[in-house]
């Protein structure tokens, strides 16, 4: 992983300091795994869900606010609350 | 319909996985998603380069989807069963279009890649080869489809169901948090339209919630369901997923899908358009 970009997805396409952007890794013991992770609003509302990627790694354009990411893989799952700030990128490590 | 004719689980899957009866296609909203690897001998269909005309915004022709099942070996006494990512989003939406051209027998697997891959049930990446058939469907069924003027009409008159996230309801965002925010003119929804996410009606792991739980879901929001419905979203795929709840499971006669949904209603010009929630 040896020069990746941090939360090993590459920010090309990304409009910095006009789009709210969440991402990250899932990781059990300290290693990336792959599953799902779903994005649920304020009110506990589902509002969107991605597969990682090969290396764990998802990525979110959402709305400035008080965020839920919910990671659901083989045999768990676990939440991670998230405060984004509109026009900046969120980067967060999920432990499952 | 019912639940048991539409809807199979991945035990009933694995079960049926030599059936040369049983055709298995992955439909996915990532077209790669297939090439990574997939359940044993299913044959893919892509959303975009096989259901889509590639000049104007529509599907292809009838004689076009003829071509494209009988080169993917499927017949028309053939079980189809359909499966994908995102929670069976596109796989509805594939459900939806055979209906249109009215093939008989079509099922959902109940969750999707994404329960079958929670169940660490295998994925393989070889592709199987099946015979082509002479494939013959129908004229489109358009008591399944609504177009942007039956929408119109609408306002006020029919159930119109908005499945989109409460913020692009309200017109906060454009498009799903996972896609770039671009798309329609303008953001908010179809005056009248109650919004019930595609979302309530399925479980984290992508399963359809219980006949009872879907009902009271639209009951509850308030839908008549004595009336006539359509379901909309951003381009059809979404509202698919409800309509095939609406339609197949709880066995609604009077439901369409918009497939122009938002990208185009939200284009159009002169419309009405409510925003917020």
């Amino acid at each position: 992983m040896c020069g990746a970009t941090a939360g090993g997805l590459n920010r090309d396409g990304i409009a910095e300091g006009k789009e709210t952007v969440i991402e990250g890794t899932i990781e059990r013991d300290g290693e990336p795994i792959t599953g799902y992770v779903r994005l649920l609003d304020s009110t506990g509302e589902f509002t969107a869900e991605v597969p990682t990627s090969a290396t764990g790694a998802f990525r979110f354009f959402a709305a400035a606010g008080t965020w839920t990411l919910r990671a659901l893989v083989p045999g768990g799952s676990a939440d991670r609350s998230v405060v984004a700030t509109s026009g900046q990128v969120h980067e967060v490590r999920i432990a499952v | 319909m019912s639940r048991t004719e539409v809807l199979v689980d991945a035990d009933w899957v694995e079960a049926h996985l030599d059936d040369p009866q049983i055709v298995l296609v992955e439909v996915d909203e990532d077209t790669a998603a297939y090439d990574k690897n997939h359940i044993r001998n299913a044959v893919r269909i892509d959303w975009k380069r096989d259901l889509q005309d590639p000049v104007r915004r529509d599907f292809v022709s009838q004689e076009q989807f003829e071509a494209l099942l009988s080169e993917r070996g499927i017949a028309n006494d053939s079980t189809v069963v359909l499966y994908g990512g995102n929670n069976n989003w596109f796989a509805s939406y594939a459900y939806w279009y055979f209906k249109l051209y009215g093939h008989e027998d079509v099922k959902l697997l109940d969750g999707g890649r994404k329960k079958w891959e929670l169940d660490s049930r295998d994925l393989v990446e070889a592709v199987p080869t099946r015979a082509a058939t002479s494939y013959v469907a129908q004229p489109q069924n358009l008591a399944i489809r609504a177009f942007r003027d039956e929408v119109v009409d609408s306002i006020g008159v029919k159930n119109l169901v908005d499945v989109r996230s409460p913020d692009e309801f309200s017109g906060k965002l454009l498009a799903p948090a996972h896609l770039p925010q671009e798309q329609s003119q303008r953001p908010g929804h179809v005056p009248s339209a109650k919004n019930i996410p595609w979302s309530k009606s399925a479980n984290d792991d992508g399963t359809f919630k219980s006949d009872a739980e879907l009902t009271a879901l639209y009951e509850g929001e308030g839908v008549d369901l004595a009336k006539d419905t359509i379901a909309y979203c951003r381009i059809g795929e979404r509202s698919a997923h409800s309509w095939f709840v609406l339609h197949e499971i709880l066995g609604q006669e009077n439901v369409k899908n918009y497939d122009g949904s938002w990208t185009e209603y939200g284009s159009l010009v002169g419309v009405p358009i409510e925003l917020g929630a």
